[in-house]
């Protein structure tokens, strides 16, 4: 009998063979049980390395992963580019025409930027994370040279991920992230508002992909920033609201 | 050009990464990081093509470059790898972390191979494209990595006793 090449030996165990060169390995191995019981520990190496591993495939997805868009870094430094001419121009234009209503509508940029960048992080979302909730509540207070608080949204299913100080063109912004089970994310943004201290209304901005509610209370606006549906967005928006006005 | 072609291969490119690196999230940074290559690339795809394998080389890329980095290449403490034949019986759930540990012990090469044949089911012929190496270099690499791992699951030692010959 004519000795069966080695690369057969494996194509027969992973099934790309023609009827005719199946049968002669088939005779080798009836007559050669040493190779017979090689390929049975191989063929049974296939068989647990897929039950090993195919569970992954009924893992959902993580947010992070489906965020994955072309050209992710040209389309932030466009944004980026778009926001700074729109401050230098209000800036430039402030008390003109521009009116103070119109401030709130950068905050929804800002905030959905901000989400926009941070969410994605798969291994860098905050600076500081939920284990050091108090320190981080304590430090960002301090920056923001007020009392904050990192609403509990548990009740809604969201868990405080932690924190980071970001830079906005009022000084520092306290930025909170929460997560889902599912790793769904949502971000609170909450910065110092120029002028007079006023209170306004829910408004909601859909900025891309990113859905925000914002608000402005006092001397801060806060943004609610997540890639969610609009009316789930405000039913959490609504609990924040409530929780950071008791 | 259609996010969905890409979106629909990454519980795939997720299964690879996490068999290929062990730890689930420096699998999922690896799956971000060829996504992200892929997408910058994705002009250099030729319709038609088949756009896994595609996916793999890009990702096959990836790991390369960050490996020899040190980033994604976690290192096995000697004292972690199976002794010769120290096969567990007792139930499926051993046998699994058997297999795996066992797997961790091949070098990036051959772990490569064996996962895109066995696990992804590729033709060699697209492990070769994927790999961008020899069919030959596969099958070697694909022959040593399955009796190593033989090996090191104890094959031998469960086997009843030859009467053959």
């Amino acid at each position: 009998m004519k000795p069966v090449a080695e690369a057969d030996l494996h194509t027969y165990i992973d099934g790309a063979l023609s009827e005719g060169a199946r049968a002669e390995i088939e005779a080798w191995l009836a007559s050669h049980p040493e190779d017979a019981e090689r390929l049975r520990a191989y063929a049974e190496q296939n068989a647990l390395l897929r039950s090993l591993f195919n569970p992954v495939l009924d893992e959902p997805v993580p947010p992070a992963l489906l965020a994955v868009r072309p050209h992710a870094w040209r389309r932030y430094a466009v944004a980026a580019v778009i926001f700074a001419i729109g401050i230098a121009l209000g800036w430039m234009v402030r008390g003109m025409f521009i009116t103070p209503q119109l401030l709130p509508v950068s905050l929804a940029r800002l905030a959905a930027t901000a989400h926009a960048v941070y969410s994605p992080e798969v291994r860098h979302p905050v600076e500081v994370t939920a284990a050091e909730e108090e320190h981080l509540v304590r430090w960002l207070s301090r920056r923001l040279g007020t009392t904050l608080k990192a609403p509990k949204l548990s009740p809604l299913g969201y868990e405080l991920v932690g924190g980071r100080l970001l830079s906005g063109p009022q000084g520092a912004v306290a930025h909170f992230m929460y997560q889902d089970a599912r790793g769904q994310r949502l971000t609170l943004y909450v910065s110092r508002q120029r002028g007079e201290p006023r209170d306004t209304a829910f408004r909601f901005s859909q900025e891309d992909r990113v859905s925000v509610f914002y608000w402005v209370d006092g001397n801060f606006g806060y943004a609610l920033s997540g890639e969610i549906r609009r009316e789930q967005l405000l039913n959490v928006a609504d609990v924040v609201y409530k929780q950071l006005n008791p | 050009m259609d996010r969905r072609l890409i979106i629909e291969h990454i519980p795939r490119l997720r299964r690879y990464a996490r068999a290929l690196v062990g730890d689930r999230y420096v699998a999922d940074d690896l799956v971000q990081d060829t996504l992200e290559r892929a997408w910058n690339k994705f002009y250099l795809w030729r319709p038609g093509s088949d756009l896994r394998a595609w996916l793999f080389t890009i990702m096959h890329n990836v790991f390369v470059n960050q490996a020899r980095r040190r980033r994604y290449e976690i290192e096995l403490a000697m004292d972690e790898l199976p002794a010769v034949a120290v096969r567990a019986t007792q139930g499926e759930q051993l046998e699994l972390q058997d297999v795996d540990r066992v797997l961790r012990s091949l070098s990036a090469e051959q772990r490569e191979v064996v996962l895109l044949v066995a696990v992804e089911q590729l033709t060699y012929e697209e492990v070769s494209g994927a790999l961008d190496i020899p069919i030959g270099t596969v099958m070697s690499r694909l022959s040593r990595a399955r009796e190593r791992m033989r090996q090191l699951l104890g094959g031998q030692a469960v086997m009843p006793l030859k009467v053959v010959k």
